[in-house]
């Protein structure tokens, strides 16, 4: 509770500090910015479906980062998730099959391809003691190659003429609430996603020793864990996760993919974990708030030329105060209390 | 058929990567990686763009793009040495902040679509500057510093065993800060070069990953300043040869692009991180002992 308010003032300080320094009204910002993101329902679907990837992919940090596992490929396994169901979805309609099922099998094989994305860049961390950092980085370029040649080449629409895959039919697309608007059911796989999350992490065996790993491996040693193989683990279900925000977007919202089909999710993914306290609920609150930041921010155009690149700004600057508070809190504790 | 055209445009686009992942060697010498180092690029780039445009005259340009390195890299001091915030945290929203700043202040300057602008560009001879040419001598001096000097050896110290370091005399935060100064300098650079020296303007996020190209070249070049540069010399040649080999080759383009990711990753399978890296490389924790 102390951690949400505190995380809260931090939020709604920076959001004033850059509305001050970049001279903008304040009040009418904040007005325009609420109405962008929750005033009718175009903008409360706006900014779910930008909570959708964001959630998504925040879980997996979540998890990968409780173990202690750095995981910044998020953006790669997000990229190999939605190739594989891409090519999964290619398999299917070319075996004639295109209905739910369909649709169904396309997501397991994102989530797949992330997870193994994920659990390979952890292989060749864990096995030679380094951090996945540098890892994850190397497969991120060579994830953006992969797509890159995915639709290009073999996953190409049928004309040839832009590197973008062949359009899903309507009936393999995830189910929409209204046709109007973009808003899919993704959203309850993405909520069941997020409590199963909670659950696994707090309520099971295996979440513990994930935390206990992440918290002190020391402990997690002597208690006979076996360290490497619980950070795969985590590593593998937080691709798992990346890669179903892949599919979420694929067979939610555009129904094909192109060499920038992924708009940074993995990336920003980050930010939304941390500032959620590394907690799944957490993570569910702050990917709201940045969802409707980055839905309600377009109306900010309005008033200055910038408008949504704020968010950036708000975004860093909040990740940063609140991880400069947590170290000064962390020096103040006495020693050996972790 | 190289010819000398060839190489020298070889040369300017491989110039950025290969400024800002010589100063990101210094910096993980000493045992922080900057996850940042794309941001720093990035307001480097900016910076110079404005200056040059302001002042006419691109060499004040390259100056504020360093400067904002620079004051880049003092925000590193004070988050990663002194409160030794986690540093990957800290490198992810420095980029966000980075990117957020740049983007705005250029909407704010010139407009929302950001039109076409033009900045000064600097002036070179048979293709080449003297950044071009200073790149070449920085690298050697200082693989020369890093390997032979008092401070080198220091300096090394602190990224394989900082207790050490501090126990033979030496401040590890002064010693951390030095090499961040010496990194945003790189990166300041790096992002001027590429605004000024190459595209001759600025757009939105213009940098487009090449900081983490940077930092994976790093690892490519075994943390070793003339290493590094060949690392991105040949980056910069896997980059060139998509063009020639578009459609003449069975090959796809795309593999010659991923493969010195490739090269650094199964070196990383095959002899891990070895002796070479720094032990100490991206470790938060105060040292014990």
């Amino acid at each position: 509770m102390k951690r949400f308010l505190i995380t809260s003032v931090v939020l709604l300080a920076t959001i004033s500090l850059v509305f001050a320094i970049f001279q903008m009204p304040m009040w009418p910002s904040l007005q325009l910015t609420a109405q962008g993101a929750f005033g009718d329902r175009f903008g409360i679907t706006r900014t779910l479906v930008k909570t959708i990837p964001l959630l998504t992919a925040g879980l997996g940090m979540v998890i990968a980062w409780r173990a202690g596992a750095y995981n910044i490929g998020g953006e790669g396994q997000f990229i190999i998730g939605s190739v594989a169901g891409a090519w999964m979805a290619k398999t299917m309609m070319s075996l004639g099959s295109v209905g739910a099922a369909a649709s169904y099998a396309v997501l397991a094989v994102c989530v797949l391809g992330g997870a193994m994305y994920a659990a390979l860049a952890g292989w060749i961390s864990f096995r030679r003691g380094l951090s996945p950092v540098i890892v994850t980085i190397l497969l991120n370029f060579v994830a953006s190659q992969v797509l890159d040649y995915a639709v290009r080449g073999p996953l190409q629409e049928d004309t040839h003429a832009v590197p973008l895959t062949q359009t899903l039919p309507q009936s393999m697309m995830l189910a929409r609430f209204d046709p109007q608007l973009d808003l899919h059911s993704g959203i309850y796989i993405t909520i069941a996603a997020m409590l199963a999350a909670q659950v696994f992490l707090f309520r099971t065996r295996k979440g513990f020793q994930i935390r206990l790993v992440g918290a002190s491996p020391q402990a997690a040693r002597s208690a006979g864990l076996n360290e490497v193989r619980l950070k795969l683990l985590a590593m593998a279900l937080s691709g798992g996760l990346c890669g179903l925000a892949g599919g979420l977007e694929y067979l939610g919202l555009a129904g094909q993919i192109g060499v920038s089909s992924s708009q940074n999710w993995g990336f920003l993914a980050i930010p939304v974990a941390v500032l959620g306290g590394l907690t799944p609920l957490g993570c569910g609150l702050s990917a709201l708030f940045f969802g409707s930041l980055f839905a309600g921010s377009q109306q900010l155009a309005r008033f200055s030329n910038s408008g949504s690149t704020l968010i950036y700004v708000m975004q860093g600057l909040a990740v940063l105060a609140f991880v400069m508070i947590e170290a000064r809190n962390k020096r103040l504790e006495p020693a050996g209390e972790v | 058929m190289a010819t000398w055209d060839s190489v020298a445009s070889l040369l300017r686009y491989s110039s950025p990567v290969a400024l800002a992942a010589v100063g990101e060697t210094v910096v993980e010498v000493s045992g922080i990686i900057n996850i940042g180092l794309e941001g720093m690029m990035l307001a480097g780039a900016y910076a110079a763009v404005v200056g040059s445009l302001q002042t006419g005259n691109p060499w004040i340009g390259v100056l504020y793009g360093v400067g904002a390195g620079i004051a880049f890299a003092l925000v590193n001091c004070l988050v990663l040495v002194y409160l030794r915030v986690d540093q990957v945290l800290a490198g992810t929203a420095m980029n966000l902040l980075s990117l957020g700043l740049t983007s705005t202040l250029f909407r704010a300057r010139f407009g929302q679509s950001g039109q076409l602008i033009s900045a000064p560009e600097i002036s070179r001879f048979a293709g080449v500057d003297v950044i071009i040419i200073g790149l070449a001598v920085l690298v050697l001096g200082l693989h020369f510093l890093i390997r032979r000097s008092g401070w080198g050896l220091a300096l090394r110290a602190c990224g394989e065993y900082p207790s050490a370091a501090r126990a033979s005399g030496y401040s590890v935060e002064m010693l951390r800060c030095s090499a961040l100064l010496i990194g945003g300098l790189f990166g300041g650079l790096a992002g001027a070069y590429l605004s000024i020296g190459i595209a001759g303007s600025f757009a939105e996020n213009m940098t487009s990953g090449r900081g983490f190209v940077a930092i994976a070249l790093v690892t490519f070049g075994r943390w070793r300043t003339p290493w590094v540069l060949a690392a991105a010399l040949l980056i910069g040649y896997a980059e060139s040869l998509q063009y020639s080999l578009q459609g003449t080759s069975s090959i796809p383009y795309q593999f010659f692009l991923a493969l010195p990711y490739l090269i650094a990753l199964a070196v990383l399978v095959f002899v891990g991180k070895g002796a070479i890296a720094p032990e100490s490389l991206g470790n938060t924790e105060l040292e014990v002992g």
